[in-house]
Protein backbone atom coordinates (compact mmCIF):
# COMPACT_ATOMS: atom_id res chain seq x y z
CA UNK A 1 0.00 0.00 0.00
CA UNK A 2 3.32 2.44 0.54
CA UNK A 3 3.41 1.85 -2.71
CA UNK A 4 0.46 3.93 -4.00
CA UNK A 5 1.65 7.54 -3.64
CA UNK A 6 4.33 6.61 -5.86
CA UNK A 7 2.12 5.25 -8.53
CA UNK A 8 0.21 8.33 -8.42
CA UNK A 9 3.36 10.67 -8.63
CA UNK A 10 4.52 8.86 -11.99
CA UNK A 11 1.28 9.48 -13.52
CA UNK A 12 1.34 13.42 -12.15
CA UNK A 13 3.32 14.89 -15.15
CA UNK A 14 0.75 13.68 -17.26
CA UNK A 15 -2.24 15.26 -15.29
CA UNK A 16 -0.58 18.46 -15.64
CA UNK A 17 -0.61 18.07 -19.33
CA UNK A 18 -3.72 17.14 -19.96
CA UNK A 19 -4.74 20.07 -17.99
CA UNK A 20 -3.90 22.32 -21.05
CA UNK A 21 -5.32 20.50 -24.04
CA UNK A 22 -8.47 21.99 -24.74
CA UNK A 23 -11.36 22.07 -22.48
CA UNK A 24 -13.14 20.40 -25.20
CA UNK A 25 -11.00 17.29 -25.47
CA UNK A 26 -12.19 14.25 -22.95
CA UNK A 27 -10.84 14.00 -20.07
CA UNK A 28 -9.37 10.50 -19.82
CA UNK A 29 -8.73 7.84 -16.66
CA UNK A 30 -5.67 8.61 -15.03
CA UNK A 31 -4.05 5.61 -16.35
CA UNK A 32 -5.28 3.85 -19.37
CA UNK A 33 -3.55 0.80 -18.59
CA UNK A 34 -5.93 0.08 -15.52
CA UNK A 35 -7.41 -2.99 -16.05
CA UNK A 36 -11.31 -3.40 -15.23
CA UNK A 37 -11.15 -4.58 -11.16
CA UNK A 38 -12.97 -8.12 -11.96
CA UNK A 39 -10.02 -8.99 -14.07
CA UNK A 40 -7.62 -7.60 -11.88
CA UNK A 41 -9.13 -9.91 -8.87
CA UNK A 42 -9.12 -12.93 -11.33
CA UNK A 43 -5.31 -12.70 -12.83
CA UNK A 44 -4.03 -12.18 -9.11
CA UNK A 45 -6.10 -14.76 -7.47
CA UNK A 46 -4.48 -17.47 -10.55
CA UNK A 47 -1.12 -15.98 -9.42
CA UNK A 48 -1.55 -16.36 -5.43
CA UNK A 49 -3.24 -19.34 -5.89
CA UNK A 50 -1.03 -21.34 -7.95
CA UNK A 51 1.90 -20.16 -6.73
CA UNK A 52 0.79 -21.33 -3.11
CA UNK A 53 0.21 -24.77 -4.31
CA UNK A 54 3.26 -25.33 -6.23
CA UNK A 55 5.77 -23.05 -4.57
CA UNK A 56 4.50 -21.98 -0.74
CA UNK A 57 3.67 -25.55 0.22
CA UNK A 58 6.54 -27.55 -0.74
CA UNK A 59 8.38 -25.26 1.52
CA UNK A 60 6.29 -25.15 4.45
CA UNK A 61 6.02 -28.82 3.96
CA UNK A 62 9.94 -29.36 4.37
CA UNK A 63 9.78 -27.41 7.99
CA UNK A 64 6.54 -29.48 8.99
CA UNK A 65 7.84 -32.96 8.03
CA UNK A 66 10.98 -32.00 9.65
CA UNK A 67 9.85 -31.37 12.92
CA UNK A 68 6.83 -33.74 12.61
CA UNK A 69 9.04 -36.19 15.26
CA UNK A 70 9.73 -33.75 17.89
CA UNK A 71 12.46 -31.44 18.19
CA UNK A 72 14.48 -34.33 19.65
CA UNK A 73 14.29 -35.94 16.75
CA UNK A 74 15.12 -32.96 14.78
CA UNK A 75 18.38 -32.26 16.08
CA UNK A 76 19.26 -35.68 16.73
CA UNK A 77 19.21 -36.04 12.74
CA UNK A 78 21.21 -32.83 12.65
CA UNK A 79 24.15 -33.89 15.37
CA UNK A 80 24.36 -37.65 13.72
CA UNK A 81 28.48 -38.42 12.84
CA UNK A 82 26.79 -39.04 9.20
CA UNK A 83 24.98 -35.54 8.72
CA UNK A 84 27.76 -33.58 10.42
CA UNK A 85 30.37 -35.36 7.70
CA UNK A 86 27.98 -34.70 4.62
CA UNK A 87 27.27 -30.45 5.93
CA UNK A 88 31.58 -30.69 6.14
CA UNK A 89 32.02 -32.06 2.70
CA UNK A 90 29.07 -29.96 1.27
CA UNK A 91 30.79 -26.84 2.45
CA UNK A 92 33.64 -27.88 1.39
CA UNK A 93 32.80 -28.48 -2.06
CA UNK A 94 31.06 -25.22 -2.41
CA UNK A 95 34.20 -23.75 -0.99
CA UNK A 96 35.85 -25.23 -3.99
CA UNK A 97 33.63 -24.30 -6.73
CA UNK A 98 32.95 -20.81 -5.47
CA UNK A 99 36.79 -19.81 -5.14
CA UNK A 100 37.30 -21.43 -8.43
CA UNK A 101 34.72 -20.06 -10.03
CA UNK A 102 35.40 -16.45 -8.78
CA UNK A 103 39.21 -16.59 -9.86
CA UNK A 104 37.95 -17.87 -13.20
CA UNK A 105 34.85 -15.66 -13.44
CA UNK A 106 37.25 -12.25 -12.83
CA UNK A 107 40.15 -13.22 -15.26
CA UNK A 108 37.46 -14.54 -18.18
CA UNK A 109 34.94 -11.09 -17.61
CA UNK A 110 38.36 -9.05 -17.55
CA UNK A 111 39.42 -10.50 -20.97
CA UNK A 112 35.99 -10.51 -22.31
CA UNK A 113 34.75 -6.81 -21.52
CA UNK A 114 37.75 -4.63 -21.69
CA UNK A 115 39.25 -6.36 -24.84
CA UNK A 116 38.23 -6.79 -28.50
CA UNK A 117 38.53 -9.80 -30.06
CA UNK A 118 37.46 -12.20 -32.51
CA UNK A 119 35.24 -15.38 -31.83
CA UNK A 120 33.97 -13.52 -28.41
CA UNK A 121 30.44 -14.35 -28.77
CA UNK A 122 31.20 -17.78 -29.26
CA UNK A 123 33.25 -17.70 -26.21
CA UNK A 124 30.61 -16.26 -24.06
CA UNK A 125 28.58 -19.12 -25.58
CA UNK A 126 30.73 -21.86 -24.82
CA UNK A 127 31.38 -20.83 -21.45
CA UNK A 128 27.03 -20.52 -20.75
CA UNK A 129 27.14 -24.21 -22.41
CA UNK A 130 26.93 -26.13 -18.85
CA UNK A 131 23.76 -24.46 -18.61
CA UNK A 132 22.01 -26.54 -20.67
CA UNK A 133 23.79 -29.74 -19.92
CA UNK A 134 21.20 -31.65 -17.60
CA UNK A 135 22.94 -32.28 -14.66
CA UNK A 136 23.25 -35.98 -14.89
CA UNK A 137 25.42 -35.74 -17.71
CA UNK A 138 27.98 -33.07 -16.31
CA UNK A 139 28.85 -36.07 -14.05
CA UNK A 140 28.59 -38.59 -16.76
CA UNK A 141 31.30 -36.88 -18.51
CA UNK A 142 33.76 -36.84 -15.61
CA UNK A 143 33.46 -40.86 -15.39
CA UNK A 144 34.55 -41.26 -19.07
CA UNK A 145 37.60 -39.70 -17.97
CA UNK A 146 38.74 -40.40 -14.60
CA UNK A 147 36.23 -43.74 -14.06
CA UNK A 148 38.21 -46.70 -14.07
CA UNK A 149 37.12 -47.87 -17.71
CA UNK A 150 37.41 -44.02 -18.88
CA UNK A 151 40.71 -42.37 -20.82
CA UNK A 152 43.10 -41.66 -18.10
CA UNK A 153 41.18 -44.52 -15.76
CA UNK A 154 44.01 -46.83 -15.83
CA UNK A 155 46.97 -44.05 -15.34
CA UNK A 156 44.93 -42.66 -12.33
CA UNK A 157 44.73 -46.04 -11.16
CA UNK A 158 48.46 -47.32 -11.90
CA UNK A 159 49.57 -44.05 -10.07
CA UNK A 160 47.33 -44.46 -6.95
CA UNK A 161 45.04 -41.76 -7.57
CA UNK A 162 41.17 -41.26 -7.12
CA UNK A 163 38.92 -38.76 -8.69
CA UNK A 164 35.96 -40.54 -9.62
CA UNK A 165 34.15 -41.89 -6.06
CA UNK A 166 36.22 -39.00 -4.19
CA UNK A 167 36.04 -35.29 -3.56
CA UNK A 168 37.80 -34.36 -6.31
CA UNK A 169 35.08 -36.08 -8.52
CA UNK A 170 32.69 -34.20 -6.55
CA UNK A 171 34.53 -30.87 -6.84
CA UNK A 172 34.63 -31.43 -10.71
CA UNK A 173 31.23 -32.10 -11.25
CA UNK A 174 30.00 -29.25 -8.95
CA UNK A 175 32.71 -26.56 -10.80
CA UNK A 176 31.04 -27.86 -13.84
CA UNK A 177 27.68 -27.12 -12.85
CA UNK A 178 28.39 -23.53 -11.50
CA UNK A 179 30.88 -22.83 -14.52
CA UNK A 180 28.51 -19.84 -15.98
CA UNK A 181 27.48 -18.55 -12.08
CA UNK A 182 29.93 -15.74 -11.34
CA UNK A 183 31.25 -14.59 -14.72
CA UNK A 184 27.39 -14.21 -16.06
CA UNK A 185 26.81 -11.50 -13.24
CA UNK A 186 30.21 -9.33 -14.04
CA UNK A 187 30.37 -9.53 -18.08
CA UNK A 188 27.27 -7.42 -18.34
CA UNK A 189 27.77 -4.43 -15.55
CA UNK A 190 32.22 -4.67 -16.51
CA UNK A 191 30.72 -3.79 -20.24
CA UNK A 192 28.51 -1.01 -19.39
CA UNK A 193 31.04 0.20 -17.15
CA UNK A 194 33.73 0.30 -19.99
CA UNK A 195 37.07 1.02 -19.67
CA UNK A 196 37.15 4.75 -18.31
CA UNK A 197 38.20 4.47 -15.33
CA UNK A 198 41.16 1.86 -15.97
CA UNK A 199 42.29 4.04 -18.19
CA UNK A 200 42.70 7.12 -16.37
CA UNK A 201 44.60 4.76 -13.10
CA UNK A 202 47.00 3.34 -15.76
CA UNK A 203 47.78 7.26 -17.03
CA UNK A 204 48.32 8.35 -13.69
CA UNK A 205 50.48 5.48 -13.30
CA UNK A 206 48.97 2.67 -11.17
CA UNK A 207 50.17 -1.03 -12.25
CA UNK A 208 47.78 -2.81 -13.71
CA UNK A 209 47.66 -4.69 -10.58
CA UNK A 210 46.71 -2.09 -8.41
CA UNK A 211 43.98 -0.73 -11.05
CA UNK A 212 42.40 -4.05 -10.95
CA UNK A 213 42.03 -3.97 -6.65
CA UNK A 214 41.60 -0.54 -6.54
CA UNK A 215 39.45 0.47 -9.66
CA UNK A 216 38.11 -2.09 -11.23
CA UNK A 217 37.40 -4.68 -8.22
CA UNK A 218 35.30 -1.86 -6.05
CA UNK A 219 33.38 -1.19 -9.23
CA UNK A 220 32.41 -4.90 -9.66
CA UNK A 221 31.70 -5.89 -5.33
CA UNK A 222 27.73 -6.33 -5.67
CA UNK A 223 27.65 -8.12 -8.72
CA UNK A 224 30.55 -10.51 -7.53
CA UNK A 225 28.65 -11.17 -4.31
CA UNK A 226 25.49 -12.12 -6.08
CA UNK A 227 27.52 -14.66 -8.71
CA UNK A 228 28.86 -16.11 -5.21
CA UNK A 229 25.58 -15.73 -3.35
CA UNK A 230 24.06 -17.77 -6.72
CA UNK A 231 27.03 -19.95 -6.98
CA UNK A 232 27.27 -21.04 -3.67
CA UNK A 233 23.57 -21.70 -3.59
CA UNK A 234 24.15 -24.03 -6.21
CA UNK A 235 27.26 -25.90 -5.68
CA UNK A 236 24.89 -26.61 -1.83
CA UNK A 237 22.25 -27.53 -3.67
CA UNK A 238 23.87 -29.73 -6.47
CA UNK A 239 21.93 -33.36 -6.90
CA UNK A 240 22.51 -35.20 -10.19
CA UNK A 241 25.98 -34.40 -11.05
CA UNK A 242 27.58 -34.98 -7.54
CA UNK A 243 25.07 -37.95 -7.69
CA UNK A 244 26.66 -39.70 -10.70
CA UNK A 245 30.17 -39.04 -9.32
CA UNK A 246 30.21 -39.74 -5.65
CA UNK A 247 29.91 -43.17 -4.92
CA UNK A 248 27.37 -42.84 -2.07
CA UNK A 249 29.56 -43.66 0.55
CA UNK A 250 27.88 -42.18 3.95
CA UNK A 251 29.64 -40.12 6.21
CA UNK A 252 32.35 -39.93 3.22
CA UNK A 253 31.20 -39.24 0.30
CA UNK A 254 27.98 -38.20 0.62
CA UNK A 255 27.09 -34.25 0.40
CA UNK A 256 23.75 -32.78 1.84
CA UNK A 257 21.69 -33.95 -0.79
CA UNK A 258 23.08 -37.15 -1.32
CA UNK A 259 22.62 -37.75 2.52
CA UNK A 260 19.05 -36.50 2.31
CA UNK A 261 18.47 -38.81 -0.98
CA UNK A 262 20.27 -41.93 1.49
CA UNK A 263 18.03 -41.10 4.50
CA UNK A 264 14.37 -40.65 2.85
CA UNK A 265 15.44 -44.21 0.97
CA UNK A 266 16.08 -45.73 4.27
CA UNK A 267 12.87 -44.73 5.29
CA UNK A 268 13.95 -42.14 7.36
CA UNK A 269 11.83 -39.51 6.66
CA UNK A 270 11.73 -37.09 9.36
CA UNK A 271 15.93 -37.13 9.91
CA UNK A 272 15.49 -36.35 5.93
CA UNK A 273 13.61 -33.58 6.06
CA UNK A 274 15.84 -32.56 9.17
CA UNK A 275 18.77 -32.19 6.89
CA UNK A 276 16.48 -30.86 3.81
CA UNK A 277 15.22 -27.84 6.20
CA UNK A 278 18.68 -27.07 6.70
CA UNK A 279 19.18 -26.76 2.91
CA UNK A 280 15.84 -25.30 2.74
CA UNK A 281 17.14 -22.40 5.32
CA UNK A 282 20.19 -21.67 3.23
CA UNK A 283 17.60 -21.07 -0.25
CA UNK A 284 15.78 -19.00 1.71
CA UNK A 285 19.02 -16.51 3.36
CA UNK A 286 20.34 -16.56 -0.39
CA UNK A 287 16.92 -14.82 -1.47
CA UNK A 288 16.59 -12.40 1.28
CA UNK A 289 20.26 -11.97 0.34
CA UNK A 290 19.68 -11.54 -3.42
CA UNK A 291 17.24 -9.04 -2.78
CA UNK A 292 19.72 -7.04 -0.79
CA UNK A 293 22.30 -7.09 -3.76
CA UNK A 294 20.14 -6.46 -6.05
CA UNK A 295 18.86 -3.20 -4.04
CA UNK A 296 22.40 -2.43 -3.89
CA UNK A 297 23.09 -2.97 -7.59
CA UNK A 298 20.08 -1.11 -8.99
CA UNK A 299 21.17 1.74 -6.64
CA UNK A 300 24.79 1.76 -8.26
CA UNK B 1 43.56 8.24 -39.84
CA UNK B 2 41.39 10.80 -37.72
CA UNK B 3 41.98 11.42 -34.29
CA UNK B 4 39.11 9.10 -33.01
CA UNK B 5 40.46 5.96 -34.40
CA UNK B 6 44.19 7.51 -33.08
CA UNK B 7 42.24 7.63 -29.92
CA UNK B 8 40.63 3.99 -30.00
CA UNK B 9 44.03 2.45 -31.25
CA UNK B 10 45.67 4.14 -27.95
CA UNK B 11 42.73 2.73 -25.63
CA UNK B 12 43.03 -0.56 -26.71
CA UNK B 13 47.03 -0.51 -25.72
CA UNK B 14 46.76 0.98 -22.58
CA UNK B 15 44.77 -1.77 -20.73
CA UNK B 16 47.26 -4.64 -19.46
CA UNK B 17 46.77 -8.65 -19.16
CA UNK B 18 44.87 -9.17 -22.45
CA UNK B 19 47.31 -12.49 -22.93
CA UNK B 20 47.31 -13.62 -20.36
CA UNK B 21 43.49 -13.45 -19.04
CA UNK B 22 42.26 -14.79 -22.05
CA UNK B 23 44.59 -18.12 -22.04
CA UNK B 24 43.51 -18.51 -18.49
CA UNK B 25 40.23 -18.49 -19.76
CA UNK B 26 40.64 -20.39 -22.72
CA UNK B 27 43.03 -23.43 -20.77
CA UNK B 28 40.31 -23.42 -17.73
CA UNK B 29 37.25 -23.22 -20.22
CA UNK B 30 38.75 -26.77 -22.32
CA UNK B 31 40.08 -28.50 -18.55
CA UNK B 32 36.53 -27.95 -17.28
CA UNK B 33 34.05 -28.07 -19.78
CA UNK B 34 35.10 -29.17 -23.46
CA UNK B 35 37.50 -31.64 -22.93
CA UNK B 36 34.83 -33.92 -21.16
CA UNK B 37 31.76 -33.11 -23.36
CA UNK B 38 34.28 -33.94 -26.39
CA UNK B 39 35.12 -37.22 -23.99
CA UNK B 40 31.18 -37.82 -24.53
CA UNK B 41 31.04 -37.82 -28.15
CA UNK B 42 34.66 -39.46 -28.51
CA UNK B 43 33.10 -42.69 -26.37
CA UNK B 44 29.90 -42.38 -28.22
CA UNK B 45 32.02 -42.52 -32.03
CA UNK B 46 33.68 -45.61 -30.72
CA UNK B 47 30.08 -47.55 -30.56
CA UNK B 48 29.36 -48.85 -33.89
CA UNK B 49 26.68 -47.20 -35.76
CA UNK B 50 24.35 -50.13 -35.55
CA UNK B 51 24.71 -50.48 -31.85
CA UNK B 52 24.68 -46.91 -31.03
CA UNK B 53 21.14 -47.18 -33.28
CA UNK B 54 19.76 -50.07 -31.27
CA UNK B 55 20.52 -48.21 -27.78
CA UNK B 56 18.76 -45.08 -28.60
CA UNK B 57 15.79 -46.98 -30.34
CA UNK B 58 15.12 -49.49 -27.72
CA UNK B 59 11.55 -49.61 -26.17
CA UNK B 60 12.92 -48.28 -23.06
CA UNK B 61 15.39 -45.40 -24.37
CA UNK B 62 12.15 -44.28 -26.73
CA UNK B 63 9.79 -44.55 -24.13
CA UNK B 64 12.01 -42.64 -21.49
CA UNK B 65 12.77 -39.89 -24.24
CA UNK B 66 9.25 -39.45 -24.99
CA UNK B 67 8.35 -39.16 -21.39
CA UNK B 68 11.46 -36.64 -20.34
CA UNK B 69 10.26 -34.48 -24.01
CA UNK B 70 6.58 -35.04 -23.66
CA UNK B 71 6.54 -33.89 -20.22
CA UNK B 72 8.66 -31.04 -20.46
CA UNK B 73 6.51 -30.00 -23.02
CA UNK B 74 3.36 -30.08 -21.26
CA UNK B 75 5.21 -28.91 -17.83
CA UNK B 76 6.51 -25.78 -20.10
CA UNK B 77 3.03 -25.09 -21.56
CA UNK B 78 1.98 -24.57 -17.94
CA UNK B 79 4.38 -22.48 -17.22
CA UNK B 80 3.58 -20.29 -19.63
CA UNK B 81 0.31 -20.24 -18.66
CA UNK B 82 0.18 -19.26 -15.22
CA UNK B 83 3.70 -17.83 -15.34
CA UNK B 84 1.66 -15.27 -17.59
CA UNK B 85 -0.74 -14.64 -15.10
CA UNK B 86 1.73 -14.17 -12.62
CA UNK B 87 4.24 -11.65 -14.60
CA UNK B 88 1.02 -9.91 -15.02
CA UNK B 89 -0.18 -9.45 -11.67
CA UNK B 90 3.71 -8.60 -10.62
CA UNK B 91 3.85 -5.90 -13.19
CA UNK B 92 0.87 -4.50 -13.70
CA UNK B 93 -0.95 -4.20 -10.21
CA UNK B 94 -0.10 -3.06 -6.84
CA UNK B 95 -1.35 -5.23 -4.17
CA UNK B 96 -0.64 -5.92 -0.58
CA UNK B 97 2.35 -8.77 -0.58
CA UNK B 98 3.29 -8.15 -4.24
CA UNK B 99 7.34 -7.90 -3.34
CA UNK B 100 6.84 -11.19 -1.38
CA UNK B 101 4.95 -12.80 -4.49
CA UNK B 102 7.73 -11.28 -6.71
CA UNK B 103 10.50 -13.15 -3.99
CA UNK B 104 8.72 -16.58 -4.03
CA UNK B 105 9.32 -16.85 -7.48
CA UNK B 106 12.86 -17.79 -7.21
CA UNK B 107 12.02 -20.47 -5.14
CA UNK B 108 13.04 -22.86 -7.30
CA UNK B 109 15.80 -21.59 -8.43
CA UNK B 110 17.44 -21.61 -4.78
CA UNK B 111 15.92 -24.42 -3.12
CA UNK B 112 18.29 -27.72 -4.50
CA UNK B 113 16.14 -30.51 -6.69
CA UNK B 114 16.61 -33.35 -3.89
CA UNK B 115 14.67 -30.80 -1.40
CA UNK B 116 12.04 -30.30 -4.24
CA UNK B 117 12.15 -33.99 -4.97
CA UNK B 118 10.91 -34.99 -1.35
CA UNK B 119 8.96 -32.17 -0.03
CA UNK B 120 6.59 -32.84 -3.47
CA UNK B 121 6.33 -36.42 -3.28
CA UNK B 122 5.66 -35.97 0.38
CA UNK B 123 2.93 -33.76 -0.29
CA UNK B 124 1.27 -35.45 -3.16
CA UNK B 125 1.68 -39.35 -1.80
CA UNK B 126 -1.25 -40.40 -0.80
CA UNK B 127 -1.67 -39.67 2.76
CA UNK B 128 0.36 -36.23 1.99
CA UNK B 129 -1.68 -32.59 2.12
CA UNK B 130 -2.81 -32.43 -0.98
CA UNK B 131 -2.47 -36.16 -2.26
CA UNK B 132 -5.22 -37.16 0.32
CA UNK B 133 -7.68 -34.80 -1.38
CA UNK B 134 -7.16 -36.02 -4.84
CA UNK B 135 -7.08 -39.54 -3.78
CA UNK B 136 -10.56 -39.56 -3.19
CA UNK B 137 -10.93 -38.00 -6.92
CA UNK B 138 -9.35 -41.22 -8.11
CA UNK B 139 -6.12 -38.82 -9.07
CA UNK B 140 -3.07 -40.23 -8.18
CA UNK B 141 0.03 -37.96 -8.62
CA UNK B 142 2.85 -39.18 -6.85
CA UNK B 143 4.72 -42.22 -8.52
CA UNK B 144 2.70 -41.67 -11.17
CA UNK B 145 4.06 -39.68 -15.22
CA UNK B 146 1.44 -37.07 -13.26
CA UNK B 147 4.08 -36.13 -10.69
CA UNK B 148 6.94 -35.67 -12.82
CA UNK B 149 4.58 -33.23 -14.50
CA UNK B 150 4.33 -31.50 -11.32
CA UNK B 151 7.93 -31.70 -10.49
CA UNK B 152 8.84 -30.18 -13.80
CA UNK B 153 6.17 -27.25 -13.47
CA UNK B 154 7.91 -26.65 -9.82
CA UNK B 155 11.03 -26.56 -11.31
CA UNK B 156 10.49 -24.17 -14.65
CA UNK B 157 8.21 -21.54 -13.63
CA UNK B 158 10.83 -18.61 -13.33
CA UNK B 159 12.73 -19.24 -16.12
CA UNK B 160 9.14 -17.81 -17.57
CA UNK B 161 8.75 -15.44 -15.36
CA UNK B 162 12.25 -13.76 -15.27
CA UNK B 163 12.55 -13.35 -18.89
CA UNK B 164 8.99 -11.91 -18.95
CA UNK B 165 8.78 -9.70 -16.29
CA UNK B 166 11.74 -7.12 -17.75
CA UNK B 167 10.13 -6.84 -21.28
CA UNK B 168 6.75 -6.23 -19.80
CA UNK B 169 8.27 -3.75 -17.24
CA UNK B 170 10.24 -1.80 -20.42
CA UNK B 171 7.01 -1.77 -22.85
CA UNK B 172 6.04 1.53 -24.15
CA UNK B 173 3.57 2.62 -22.24
CA UNK B 174 2.46 5.39 -24.62
CA UNK B 175 1.86 2.89 -27.47
CA UNK B 176 -0.90 1.51 -25.01
CA UNK B 177 -2.01 5.02 -24.73
CA UNK B 178 -1.72 5.45 -28.35
CA UNK B 179 -4.19 2.02 -29.04
CA UNK B 180 -6.66 2.81 -26.16
CA UNK B 181 -7.13 6.76 -27.53
CA UNK B 182 -7.76 5.70 -31.03
CA UNK B 183 -11.05 3.00 -29.22
CA UNK B 184 -9.47 0.21 -29.19
CA UNK B 185 -11.13 -1.77 -26.19
CA UNK B 186 -9.13 -3.22 -23.07
CA UNK B 187 -9.00 -6.64 -24.56
CA UNK B 188 -8.08 -5.91 -28.35
CA UNK B 189 -5.29 -3.23 -26.62
CA UNK B 190 -3.66 -6.52 -24.49
CA UNK B 191 -3.77 -8.65 -27.28
CA UNK B 192 -2.73 -6.79 -30.50
CA UNK B 193 -0.26 -4.71 -28.89
CA UNK B 194 0.99 -6.24 -25.69
CA UNK B 195 1.17 -9.60 -26.80
CA UNK B 196 2.77 -9.41 -29.58
CA UNK B 197 5.49 -7.67 -28.24
CA UNK B 198 5.95 -10.04 -25.40
CA UNK B 199 5.78 -13.01 -27.96
CA UNK B 200 9.50 -13.03 -28.15
CA UNK B 201 10.23 -13.25 -24.48
CA UNK B 202 7.43 -15.79 -23.42
CA UNK B 203 9.34 -17.94 -26.38
CA UNK B 204 12.56 -18.10 -25.06
CA UNK B 205 10.83 -18.42 -21.22
CA UNK B 206 8.97 -21.39 -22.94
CA UNK B 207 12.34 -22.68 -24.61
CA UNK B 208 14.60 -22.08 -21.40
CA UNK B 209 11.78 -23.78 -18.64
CA UNK B 210 11.44 -26.61 -21.09
CA UNK B 211 15.36 -27.49 -21.75
CA UNK B 212 15.67 -27.23 -17.88
CA UNK B 213 12.77 -29.77 -17.43
CA UNK B 214 14.31 -32.40 -20.05
CA UNK B 215 17.16 -32.76 -17.88
CA UNK B 216 16.04 -32.45 -15.35
CA UNK B 217 16.72 -35.40 -12.53
CA UNK B 218 16.65 -34.71 -8.93
CA UNK B 219 13.40 -33.67 -8.13
CA UNK B 220 11.52 -35.61 -10.22
CA UNK B 221 13.43 -39.26 -9.52
CA UNK B 222 11.76 -39.16 -6.21
CA UNK B 223 8.00 -38.48 -7.09
CA UNK B 224 8.44 -40.32 -9.98
CA UNK B 225 8.07 -43.85 -8.80
CA UNK B 226 10.83 -44.88 -11.91
CA UNK B 227 9.25 -47.71 -13.41
CA UNK B 228 10.13 -48.46 -16.43
CA UNK B 229 8.69 -48.15 -19.64
CA UNK B 230 6.22 -46.26 -17.12
CA UNK B 231 7.58 -43.30 -15.17
CA UNK B 232 10.99 -43.56 -15.82
CA UNK B 233 12.73 -40.04 -17.58
CA UNK B 234 15.58 -39.97 -19.70
CA UNK B 235 18.54 -38.90 -17.42
CA UNK B 236 17.29 -41.53 -15.05
CA UNK B 237 17.49 -43.91 -17.41
CA UNK B 238 21.62 -42.87 -18.24
CA UNK B 239 22.05 -43.15 -14.05
CA UNK B 240 20.79 -47.00 -14.01
CA UNK B 241 22.72 -47.27 -17.20
CA UNK B 242 25.58 -46.27 -15.12
CA UNK B 243 25.29 -48.46 -12.53
CA UNK B 244 24.91 -51.23 -14.54
CA UNK B 245 28.82 -50.42 -15.82
CA UNK B 246 27.02 -50.32 -19.62
CA UNK B 247 28.78 -47.31 -19.90
CA UNK B 248 28.33 -47.39 -23.85
CA UNK B 249 24.52 -47.18 -23.52
CA UNK B 250 24.57 -44.40 -21.14
CA UNK B 251 26.62 -42.43 -23.24
CA UNK B 252 24.64 -43.08 -26.60
CA UNK B 253 21.80 -41.93 -24.59
CA UNK B 254 23.30 -39.13 -23.13
CA UNK B 255 24.55 -38.03 -26.62
CA UNK B 256 20.65 -37.45 -27.94
CA UNK B 257 20.03 -35.49 -24.95
CA UNK B 258 22.78 -33.31 -25.30
CA UNK B 259 22.88 -32.66 -28.65
CA UNK B 260 18.43 -32.04 -28.36
CA UNK B 261 19.42 -29.23 -25.48
CA UNK B 262 22.27 -28.07 -27.98
CA UNK B 263 19.40 -27.21 -30.67
CA UNK B 264 17.13 -25.51 -28.12
CA UNK B 265 19.70 -23.58 -26.99
CA UNK B 266 20.93 -22.49 -30.32
CA UNK B 267 16.64 -21.59 -30.58
CA UNK B 268 16.77 -19.79 -27.23
CA UNK B 269 19.49 -17.43 -28.89
CA UNK B 270 18.34 -16.89 -31.95
CA UNK B 271 14.99 -16.19 -30.22
CA UNK B 272 16.95 -13.35 -27.98
CA UNK B 273 18.11 -11.87 -31.15
CA UNK B 274 15.01 -11.40 -32.70
CA UNK B 275 13.81 -10.23 -29.56
CA UNK B 276 16.71 -7.55 -29.20
CA UNK B 277 15.78 -6.51 -32.53
CA UNK B 278 12.17 -5.97 -32.54
CA UNK B 279 12.33 -4.08 -29.05
CA UNK B 280 15.65 -2.12 -30.46
CA UNK B 281 12.97 -1.21 -33.18
CA UNK B 282 10.43 0.84 -30.47
CA UNK B 283 10.71 4.05 -30.89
Amino acid sequence: MTILPITEFAILPELEASRIVPRTAPRRKADIRTDASWVRRVVISIAVIFLGIFIVLPLVCVFALAFSKGVETYFAALRDPDTLAAVRLTLLVAAISVASNVGFGVVAAWAITKFEFRGKNLLITLIDLPFSVSPVIAGLVFILLFGLQGYFGPWLVAHGYKIIFALPGIALATIFVTFPFVIRELVPLMQQQGTEEEEAALSLGASGRRTFFWVTLPNVRWALLYGVLLCNARAMGEFGAVSVVSGHVRGETNTMPLHIEALYDGYQVAAAFAVASLLALLALVTLVLKIVLEARLAQE
Amino acid sequence: MSAATALFRHRRGVIPGFGITLGITLLWLSLIVLTPLAALFFKAAELPPDRFFAVVTSRRALHAFELSFGLSLAAAATNLFFGSAVVWALVRYRFPGRRILDAIVDVPFALPTAVAGIALAALYAETGWIGQLLTPLGIHVAYTPLGIFVALVFIGLPFVVRTVQPVLEDLDKELEDAAASLGASRWNTARRVVFPSVVPALLTGFALAFARAVGEYGSVIFIAGNLPNVSEIAPLLIVIRLQEFRYADATAIAVVMLVASFLLLFLVNTLQRWSERRTGMQP
